[in-house]
């Protein structure tokens, strides 16, 4: 699909288009904020302050950002193939599925540092496995991966009511969830990294997660710019038919990009179930999936992008729990709505001020946007 | 006869749960008819049934507090058409936008306005739609069969099932037998044509979600003022998503349409009244299974194991025009 804009200069395309758009849509949350009756500088304010004020805040908005970074890198490799993914959500909730299995059967016999990897291992098949049906629908009988990958989210919530009302459920409990996982299982916290900064910290859920989600950003760099199979996944992006033309198989970079995706997706998981509640609930993910979409799109499908991204959503979710104590009429349910806007904005009308700003550069620096000073024959 | 007495009524429960399915995914079938893939069916349904349980409390009108959920509704329809249509923004992420949008702004501006948890107040009975009876529907109603069948099935519903009911038809002749018809279908299969014929493609398409948004949000309306006594909080529960399913399984076809949704209508209305007890052969079947049949459903249809759905071929493709 061929944009029909001239291009900028990259720190323009990358930093100040995004910046444009996050502040418009902030903007618009203002006006929603003083809606509601309250003061949205105020609220600004407070929300900042939770997410990065104490200690524990901070290990809460890296707690957060850490589920959207794996969330956000799912979508982010689906896109460079040109393929949306919006089945995160189920992908990451059929993930915690995998790691259930896992933790459930091992964690009275092994230390965490053994069932870790088997879990990552668990977590990141489940997911790709439920990543796989839609991509070889989409791959074989070309139905429209969107409207599969949808489907299965709601398959995949029914799947998991179903086991964790009946089997998964330990007899006796009313909870529709799995047992307490033991010792074994649970992940050592990072809050301590923290606290070396001389900082306090209350129990806050920060735990080696983290340095996983960081450590899948920079593999999924290294996959998508410097391997033959992100080459050829961003080629089948930019032009099937090219790819095609260049003999790539359409249905293999399909349902690999997808299975990669639902992996990322799947290890979503570990950070909540293994990190912090240590059991598999119903809706556990509860909408970090679709947060991902967000991320990715903040992020512009860059991992360093994306895990921008994430911290700043990380913050939301976090100042916003705090702003949602102080100002009573504001409830959590306002970063759904931010959420909601910063896709809208940087996503769905990424290219509204992209025109002006292009005429902007076009009258300072023809050269800038790659144009012969003849005549400004803009956007 | 007891058997057909619970025949009757899952039927009847089969109407009212398949009514907002039908009004969405005749919603949609607009806007997907005219070239745009239209994931916020749900949001949409859900600020019209806010709007529409709001107004009505407040202004104690029922026909104040439709008006309101269209015009919302319509509202929030043109935000994914200035996306989509004007900027050439990327529908599904538009659309995701408006659920988005829609799910979090209900609940902050019921609870700032109405502070009872993201509740409207209860509606009164003029606040609401009230089902209407037909005439002779309570003389014939102890006649065996043809009784039960016409003062249940037929009469006793509100005045926007029967609307419903009647926009498939209507929307099989504004599809098939008008000009208006005629240029969306064109316009979502080959705009450069209807653009040739000196025909503006953005208006046309405009003009198909403004019809979407009219039904999605008759469809919220009828969620909040009719089979709920007013606004909950994320009430319209995937229906927007069932209603998308619904369309690709009917093809997007109006007749079709109304059996899709009339369908997965049933197998709600079937969990509910089964609740876990056991058929006869199959034995017990579970609950979630049942909720899932519609998306099973359709991802079989779109595999193309049953049939084959062909999506309208410009469908998601913003248009340009050729300089």
């Amino acid at each position: 699909m061929s944009t029909p804009y001239a291009k900028l200069p990259a720190w323009a395309d990358y930093g100040l288009i995004p910046l444009i758009n996050l502040s418009v849509a902030f903007i618009v949350a203002g006006f929603v904020v003083m809606l509601v009756g309250e003061n949205p500088f105020r609220a600004a304010v407070i929300l900042v302050e939770g997410a990065f004020g104490k200690g524990t805040g901070i290990a809460f908005t890296l707690f957060y950002a850490t589920t959207f970074i794996f969330t956000g890198l799912s979508v982010a490799v689906a896109a460079h193939c040109s393929l949306f993914n919006i089945g995160t959500e189920g992908q990451a909730y059929i993930g915690g599925l995998g790691i259930a299995l896992v933790c459930l059967s091992l964690d009275s016999v092994l230390p965490w540092w053994v069932i870790f990897p088997i879990a990552i291992v668990a977590a990141a098949a489940f997911g790709a496995l439920w990543g796989l049906i839609p991509a070889y629908l989409q791959a074989k009988r070309g139905s429209h991966i969107v409207i599969t990958t949808i489907m299965f989210n709601f398959i995949a919530a029914s799947v998991m009511v179903y086991l964790l009302v009946g089997a998964l459920k330990p007899a006796g409990s009313q909870a529709p969830q799995t047992r307490n996982f033991l010792a074994g299982a649970e992940l050592p916290k990072l809050n301590w990294v923290i606290e070396l900064f001389g900082a306090k910290i209350r129990s806050a859920p920060l735990n080696i997660c983290f340095l996983l989600a960081l450590v899948m950003a920079f593999l999924v760099w290294l996959l998508i710019w410097r391997t033959r199979l992100g080459y050829e996944m961003r080629t089948y992006g930019h032009s099937p038919k090219a790819a095609r033309y260049a003999g790539i198989s359409e249905t293999r970079i399909i349902i690999t990009a997808m299975m990669i995706s639902g992996a990322l997706a799947g290890m979503m998981a570990l950070n909540p179930v293994m990190g912090d509640q240590h059991n598999v609930a119903i809706d556990f993910v509860s909408g970090a999936g679709y947060v991902g979409i967000a991320v990715a799109l903040m992020g512009r499908l860059h991992p360093v992008g994306i895990v921008l991204a994430a911290i700043l959503f990380g913050m939301l979710y976090q100042g916003g729990a705090e702003l949602a104590f102080e100002m009573p009429a504001i409830s959590r349910d306002m970063i759904v709505i931010i959420q909601g806007l910063v896709i809208l904005f940087a996503g769905a009308l990424e290219h509204m001020f992209r025109p002006y700003i292009q005429a902007l550069f076009a009258s300072v620096s023809p050269k800038s946007v790659g144009m012969q000073a003849v005549n400004g024959k803009g956007a | 006869m007891d058997m057909f007495n619970a025949i009757i009524q899952v039927l009847d429960s089969t109407i009212r749960l398949s009514v907002p399915l039908l009004l969405a995914c005749l919603a949609g079938l607009y806007s997907e008819r005219a070239g745009i893939f239209d994931i916020g069916l749900e949001g949409k349904m859900l600020v019209g049934a806010f709007a529409g349980a709001s107004a009505a409390a407040v202004f104690h009108s029922a026909l104040i507090g439709l008006g309101t959920a269209v015009l919302i509704s319509v509202a929030f329809a043109l935000v994914h058409g200035f996306a989509s249509i004007t900027h050439r923004g990327n529908q599904i992420v538009s659309g995701v936008a408006i659920n988005f949008i829609a799910a979090g702004s209900t609940i902050i501006l019921g609870q700032a306005w109405f502070q009872q948890g993201g509740r409207t107040p209860a509606l009164q009975p003029g606040e609401r739609f009230a089902a209407i009876t037909w005439p002779g529907a309570d003389a014939i109603k102890d006649v065996p069969i043809i009784g039960p069948i016409y003062a249940e099935l037929i009469s006793g519903h509100s005045i926007l099932v029967y609307f419903a009911f009647a926009m498939v038809p209507f929307t099989w002749w504004v599809l098939f037998r008008t000009r208006f018809g005629l240029r969306m279908r064109a316009v979502g299969e080959n705009p450069a044509a209807v653009d040739t014929a000196g025909i503006s493609v953005a208006w046309l398409r405009y003009r198909a979600l403004i019809c979407t948004g009219v039904l999605t949000g008759v469809a919220g309306a009828y969620l909040s003022m009719v089979q709920n006594g007013g606004f909950v909080k994320d009430m319209t529960a995937g229906k927007g998503y069932i209603a998308l399913a619904a369309l690709i399984f009917a093809k997007w076809k109006p007749v079709n349409a109304m059996f899709a949704c009339l369908l997965f209508g049933f197998l709600d209305a079937a969990a509910i009244r089964l609740q876990g007890s056991p058929l006869p052969i199959i034995g017990k079947v579970p609950v979630q299974f049942m909720q899932a049949l519609p998306y099973v459903l359709t991802v079989i249809l779109l595999a193309g194991f049953i049939g084959k759905a062909i999506p309208p071929r410009a469908g998601g493709v913003p248009y340009v025009k050729e300089r």
